[in-house]
């Protein structure tokens, strides 16, 4: 559509283009014959200069040298191309350098190839073709009245004779009736997708939950490293700290994404400081953390409670847990409460306790919510 | 019918007159080889974008052949030696099986994202160019909108696209993109699990983004890219103003042959630099991330370039949380603020920007000359502030580097960032508004007093003073028109010009140029209507 507008513009607004040019005229040039034909689409050219006065001088064939050994370039690094692709090593293989250079010698290859050949065309239209200046007219402002008003009658007429104003109650009863529809459409692609986040209390329960076994008791989650093996207090030493996981299958995969917990071993004096604190609570907290801590073990969610990466730097010096996403810090001696950065809220403290093997265990869940914040957090 | 021999010189148009028959090209097609566009190098950013959006679907339609979009749990046994044996998501599995066991599949990787890389910087240049010199204002406000949805379009196109790989570094990214998701009020958690089909990351999200990686938003894209051109192309490019150019004509060249043939070179240029980095510089080498696990993070992990800007609101956010104490108590988390509210008013205020500024100036004028950013001072130095508060984003989301590398304090460099981001942007203003001014000052200095001549006279009474070459005739003072003021003697044609040519003087040296780029203009005797003064 666009297209013909441009072309049929020329015609209704050029008194002084000629109505026909005699393209059969051996009077006139070619260029004249284009020139009358520009015309035709209210183009005018009013400066066409070729780039050399004289045909075959020393700068115009130095031109045309330049541009014939670019297009040669061009065969030049393709076949390269073409021959690296096929003949260079290129499967990965430990220690074999040859390899490594694959991949840069493709994009290489590849980049001058397309590069020369955008060259060669670039320098060929501009500094061979000749120089031009066309002077083409806007028509701004829309359509000729005519039409406006054309359509204007035609859709006010096409209106009318729907008769909507004359009778009310079709046009009610197709507004009544249509509406459902809108949500006829929009029913199955968004029940298909709704989910309840709140089924299985999904966004408060972790995989340290405790099990109820099949007796009646309740079996407490271990503590376990990530290839499942239990952990005692003896394997983290003072100052130590270790990523742990819920002992359950699946425990340490992506499908227990809340669960990754950071298990530390404070020295003596700065644990005593860990346990005055979690006695002294947070005073945001509805529950007492005073027992939480086994010994100077501590453990909290690794998940950032701001955007839930995890928080996995841990200063020994300072006790302070960075997360290297945002850079919020958490206090690990205060009850993991924020110190700095974009984080509103304590890491959650995970309950600790041995089992009679001498294993880490979880006590209960986390009391807190993991992760990140939303809406209904309670 | 009687003898049948060819004359090869009229094929072509025998060719044409059967095609012509058939469809009827020719009137349309004069009407396209004749348009004419406006030369400037500016006007070249935009196509920029749209030349790597050309190589972003070749070299993603050749890795959509190998991906497998899936979460499906594989233990790798590639060629990859260091990550044999591991367990990983198939499309991790996959997208590693098309860095080392694809021949060429790893290029083709890295140019689809060194494309997408471009892709988005060209935009975001390109929409610069066109705030600075006001081309969005009336009639283009339509294609400035579209053009800033592509923005955001290109941004989700570039998002579910690095978090394809689902590899260490992008699964850190989606986690973050669903702590956002959760953060806004009411329907956060619904939408969330929705999306991810239950709580972070469930089996199908990587599903769910290929589909809409590929298609939805390719299609979105290609549609709206469509539309942008084919406004470009009713509404008539704008131009600088300048020698016989006016807000009713285009100056420049035909489409055909010069500008098609520039069109074409351009884009195996883009193409080719996009090659060349793709193969000089490694880009996302997922293998080195790992498969992403919810319990590991490195250090130092950022988006790409043009998410960095909400990673950095993120950090400088304080920690301000919104307490609502009915029922159970209800939260509104800090993260809500700088990752939804900001975009948002991100995207809507430069939408709505050309009509707050034709309303400000109660402009309903057609505008198809271009402003130089130093005519229109308040509009520059809003744009400068709006960049300067992007730069100041942009460098916070990647703090921890920047005190990594230079050794600073970490929260020193988030304060900075949050007295930076306030600061800054009122100083651009500032520094901007004054620079304009001074500019305008300089140029009108020239059209009043003349050129500087660098001849310093000593009159009989002692007194020096140096001799200004005027512009006009006898001394009269001559308009402001919004374009480039000859400043040397040369660009007079008083003095000879600057030789050009690299390593020796190309033989006829261009005439003095009054527009750069262009030889001077006699316009048509039979147009004498254009007026001579632009």
């Amino acid at each position: 559509m666009t297209l013909q507008t441009t072309g049929s513009n020329g015609n209704d607004h050029k008194s002084s283009v000629p109505a026909e040019i005699d393209y059969d005229d051996p009077r006139t040039t070619r260029f004249e014959k284009v020139k009358a034909a520009a015309r035709q689409d209210g183009v005018e050219i009013v400066h066409y200069e070729p780039q050399f006065p004289e045909r075959g001088s020393k700068t115009e064939k130095r031109m045309t040298r330049t541009v014939s050994l670019m297009f040669l370039l061009v065969g030049l690094f393709g076949t390269a191309f073409v021959v690296l692709y096929i003949a260079w090593p290129w499967r990965w293989e430990q220690g074999n350098v040859l390899m490594k250079w694959y991949t840069p010698l493709l994009g290489i290859t590849l980049g001058l190839t397309a590069l020369f050949i955008g060259f060669a065309i670039l320098t060929w239209g501009k500094k061979l073709l000749p120089r031009e200046v066309s002077i083409q007219e806007r028509h701004d402002g829309g359509s000729p009245e005519g039409d406006r008003r054309a359509v204007g009658q035609t859709l006010a007429y096409m209106v009318e004779e729907l008769g909507v104003k004359r009778r009310p109650l079709l046009g009610l009863a197709a507004a009544a009736g249509l509406a459902p529809v809108a949500v006829v459409f929009a029913a199955p692609i968004v029940g298909g997708l709704i989910k309840n986040p709140h089924a299985d209390n999904q966004m408060f329960t972790t995989g340290w939950a405790p099990i109820k076994e099949a007796n009646g008791g309740t079996r407490l989650i271990r503590l376990t490293r990530e290839d499942g093996t239990p952990i005692r207090p003896g394997d983290v030493s003072a100052g130590g700290q270790m990523t742990v996981f819920p002992g359950i299958p699946g425990g340490a995969s992506n499908a227990h994404a809340d669960s990754p917990t950071l298990l530390i071993h404070l020295r003596p004096d700065d644990g005593a400081v860990a346990r005055a604190n979690n006695v002294k609570g947070t005073g945001h907290n509805k529950f007492s953390t005073a027992d939480f801590m086994y010994g100077d073990f501590i453990a909290y969610s690794k998940i950032c409670t701001h955007a839930g990466c995890p928080a996995s730097l841990y200063e020994q010096q300072t006790n302070r847990l960075l997360c290297p996403c945002h850079q919020s810090q958490f206090l690990i001696t205060d009850n993991a409460k924020p110190v700095f950065g974009p984080a509103s809220r304590s890491l959650p403290q995970l309950p600790l306790a041995v089992d009679d093997e001498g294993y880490f265990v979880a006590k209960s869940d986390y009391q807190a919510t993991v992760g990140p914040d939303f809406w209904e957090r309670p | 019918m009687k003898r049948r021999k060819i004359d090869v010189r009229t094929l072509p148009a025998k060719a044409g007159n059967e095609v012509e028959d058939r469809l009827g090209v020719a009137t349309p097609l004069r009407g396209i080889i004749n348009k004419v566009f406006p030369d400037h190098w500016s006007f070249l950013l935009g196509e920029i974008a749209l030349f790597s959006f050309i190589v972003l679907l070749l070299t993603g339609t050749f890795l959509t052949l190998f991906f497998e979009p899936s979460m499906k749990e594989v233990t790798y046994d590639g060629s990859y030696a260091p990550l044999r044996g591991v367990h990983m998501s198939a499309a991790y599995a996959s997208s590693l099986d098309l860095s080392f066991d694809v021949r060429g599949g790893l290029i083709m990787r890295q140019m689809h994202h060194w494309a997408a890389l471009v892709f988005m910087g060209a935009i975001v240049v390109h929409m610069l160019r066109i705030f600075f010199t006001g081309a969005f204002r009336k009639p283009r406000e339509v294609n400035w909108i579209i053009g800033s949805l592509l923005f955001w379009i290109g941004f989700l196109a570039g998002f579910t696209g690095y978090s394809l790989p689902d590899d260490g570094l992008s699964g850190t990214g989606l986690r973050i993109a669903s702590a956002i998701m959760l953060s806004i009020p009411l329907i956060g958690t619904w939408l969330t699990s929705s999306i991810f089909n239950g709580e972070f990351p469930g089996e199908i999200i990587i599903s769910r983004f290929f589909i809409a990686h590929v298609l939805l938003i390719p299609a979105l894209l290609v549609a709206l890219i469509s539309v942008h051109l084919a406004l470009v192309f009713k509404q008539k490019h704008t131009q600088w103003p300048g020698p016989g150019r006016t807000n009713n004509n285009v100056v420049g060249e035909r489409f055909f042959p010069r500008y098609t043939i520039k069109q074409a070179g351009f884009f195996m240029a883009v193409a080719g630099v996009i090659a060349l980095l793709a193969g000089a510089m490694q880009i996302n080498p997922i293998w080195l991330f790992g498969p992403y696990e919810a319990g590991v993070v490195s250090a130092a992990s950022q988006p790409d370039w043009y998410v960095m800007f909400l990673d950095g609101s993120t950090r400088l956010m304080p920690a301000w949380q919104i307490n609502i104490g009915i029922g159970n108590g209800y939260v509104i988390p800090p993260i809500f603020w700088p990752t939804v509210v900001l975009p948002g008013f991100l995207t809507m205020l430069p939408m709505l920007y050309p009509f707050i500024e034709a309303r400000l100036n109660r402009d309903n004028k057609i505008h198809n000359l271009l402003q130089r950013p130093r005519d229109v001072p308040q509009r520059t130095a809003l744009g400068m502030m709006a960049v300067a508060f992007f730069l100041v984003l942009v460098l916070s989301g990647g703090n921890d580097v920047i005190a990594d590398k230079f050794n600073i304090s970490l929260n020193a460099m988030t304060w900075a960032g949050r007295i930076g981001l306030l600061l800054l942007p009122p100083i651009a203003y500032y520094v901007t508004y004054r620079i304009c001014l001074g500019l305008q000052q300089h140029d009108r200095e020239v059209l009043a007093h003349g050129v500087e001549t660098g001849i310093i006279r000593r009159a009989p009474d002692g007194r020096f003073y140096e001799v200004h070459q005027p512009l006009g005739h006898d001394h009269e003072e001559l308009e402001y028109a919004g374009w480039v003021v000859p400043k040397k003697m040369n660009r007079l044609g008083a003095l000879g010009p600057a030789l050009k040519g690299f390593f020796r003087p190309i033989e006829r040296p261009a005439e003095a140029p009054v527009s750069p780029g262009h030889p001077p203009i006699e316009p048509a005797p039979e147009r004498r209507e254009i007026e001579s003064k632009h």
